[in-house]
């Protein structure tokens, strides 16, 4: 008798799986010739060289000129802390208006608190950041505003989506004693919602320092403001310097947000 | 004295969980509720503190009809209504305490509730009815550091804080040990006779029903297909409940999961009638 055989797919299935990976192959070999109409070779081919001369211009770092940076590093650290602090502060009444099991109304409120929430996620802080500057003039505020707008619909999304998923027994069982909303959302929901709700906020302290750092190219305060005044006078060795600042914060603002990560969960 | 009358539940799926179910429980009876899973056990139980709304019929308890109570009403007789949870329900990350004093959240308001400011005589009554359930010592040890009889004891003593008319208890035992099963359900029998109260018990657990509460209603598809004393479930009955099964063999093998001397004689009773 012979073996009974066993195949994972039909053959029409394998065919079909091989044309979609031609498929995909075809588009990207497209997308490729699409992307690089407009370069310009002769660049490229230039570029070893180029990069050995910006490199060479960059080293040694000028490390005197550290302390210059010290007070423009330290306003990058305000204006993501105080930024994330208040999108959190924001985020908070928008992901209870979102969220799907707790919302207070689900065709009205709900969908304007959706509409908020895309809105900032749609809007980089870069491009907040040259609104508001425009609006508030150059400066910390506009920096911080424009991290904190950002922030909302990150934060509030990923609350929202946290308070979805709990455990609905947990309600039911406070509803059940005869607790009103408030108490329901205050015993129920926000236990389970709080661990997430504290690793939301440092992993978005976290993104903010190194979003804050670029805000200075658009006026909007901290350690990029230095970064653009040091490319447009081809000061590479201050260059230099300042990414290596910026790496440093970066690397530490990681290493404190995974340590609160850890003790929280 | 709960009363049920005509009671139908229509899910918006279409799918009619409950047909024209009438029970009446007067007050310190335990009546259990058995039935296949999807015969509406868990629905009937939630109509009555309207956790589910029921779709029509009246469901009145003392007198007063629940299905027609506006929201404060409602949120008032559930004061009077404790439940008692499949796997506890509790609140994971809360302490034994604050589990147990929420039992109290319907008589306190939003600010001492958030501040966990529970009046002094709601937390003498804590301490006393922890003791009674055997969980007097860690007061202030998390939820979730208990083990399932402890925090499914932690769920019945917040169910009795709300010093209630009537229990609902659903699926009191669905993940605990046989052993633990029991001493549950001893302790939820003990405390309403304790207290009089009526209770209607959600349980799959056919020899456990039968050990521990005298009336038996059986559900199935919806309706009641069986209302009577624990002793008159005999094999014909549990067909008509469950469907066509050899019961009797069933009946002795779920009892040697270590049942007491006194519930095995009592389920060979029931045999020897059949």
């Amino acid at each position: 008798m012979k073996p009974p055989v066993w195949k994972r797919r039909t053959s029409a299935q394998s065919l079909l799986a091989w044309f979609s990976w031609l498929l995909l192959v075809a588009v990207a070999v497209y997308c490729w010739k699409a992307m690089n109409e407009n370069t310009i070779w002769e660049f490229v081919k230039d570029s070893p060289r180029q990069i050995a001369e910006i490199g060479g211009r960059m080293f040694p770092p000028k490390w005197d000129y550290f302390p210059t940076l010290l007070k423009p590093l330290w306003d990058t650290i305000n204006i993501a802390t105080l930024g994330t602090a208040l999108g959190v502060l924001l985020a908070i009444p928008v992901s209870y208006l979102a969220a799907r099991n707790v919302t207070p109304s689900l065709w009205v409120l709900r969908p304007i608190a959706m509409f908020l929430i895309v809105a900032s996620r749609s809007i980089n802080s870069v491009i907040w950041a040259l609104l508001l500057v425009s609006i508030l003039g150059p400066g910390l505020l506009a920096g911080i505003l424009a991290i904190a707008l950002r922030s909302v619909g990150f934060v509030a999304k990923l609350i929202y989506e946290s308070i979805e998923e709990v455990d609905p027994r947990q309600m039911e069982a406070i509803a059940a004693t005869g607790a009103g909303n408030g108490q329901i959302l205050t015993y129920a929901v926000v236990p389970q919602i709080l661990p997430s709700f504290a690793g939301i906020s440092v992993f978005r302290w976290d993104i903010n320092i190194r979003e804050s750092a670029v805000l200075g190219l658009v006026g909007a305060g901290g350690i990029g403001l230095q970064l653009e005044a040091s490319m447009n006078n081809l000061a590479w060795s201050q260059v230099s310097l300042i990414l290596l600042a910026i790496f440093s914060l970066v690397g530490l603002s990681e290493w404190v947000s995974a340590k609160i990560r850890h003790a929280i969960i | 004295m709960l009363e049920i009358e005509k009671l139908s539940k229509k899910y918006p799926t279409g799918d009619l969980a409950l047909t024209d179910v009438s029970l009446s429980v007067p007050a310190g009876q335990l009546v259990g509720l058995i039935g296949p899973s999807g015969a509406g056990k868990s629905t009937l139980i939630r109509c009555v503190n309207r956790l589910v709304e029921p779709s029509s019929g009246s469901i009145r308890l003392n007198g007063e009809d629940l299905t027609r109570f506006g929201k404060r009403r409602l949120r008032e007789a559930r004061r009077r209504i404790g439940m008692i949870f499949q796997e506890h329900a509790l609140m994971e990350r809360l302490t034994v305490m604050e589990n147990v004093l929420s039992g109290r959240l319907g008589y306190v308001g939003f600010w001492k509730s958030f501040f966990r400011r529970f009046p002094g005589q709601s937390v003498a009554e804590a301490f006393k009815i922890l003791d009674r359930v055997g969980l007097g010592a860690f007061p202030n040890k998390r939820a979730d550091a208990l083990s399932g009889g402890q925090r499914q004891r932690v769920g019945i003593a917040r169910a009795l804080l709300q010093n209630p008319d009537l229990l609902l208890v659903d699926e009191p035992t669905a993940s605990l040990d046989p052993k633990t099963s029991r001493q549950i359900m001893r302790l939820i029998c003990e405390l309403c006779a304790e207290r009089g109260l009526s209770a209607i018990v959600n349980i799959h657990d056919v020899p456990l029903a039968q050990a521990y509460l005298p009336r038996i209603v059986g559900l199935k598809a919806g309706r009641i297909v069986y209302d009577g004393p624990a002793q008159g479930l005999t094999p014909e009955v549990l067909t008509r409940i469950y469907g066509e099964e050899d019961w009797a063999k069933t009946e002795r093998s779920e009892d040697e999961e270590g049942a007491g001397e006194q519930e095995t004689l009592k389920v060979e009773k029931v045999l020897e009638a059949s």
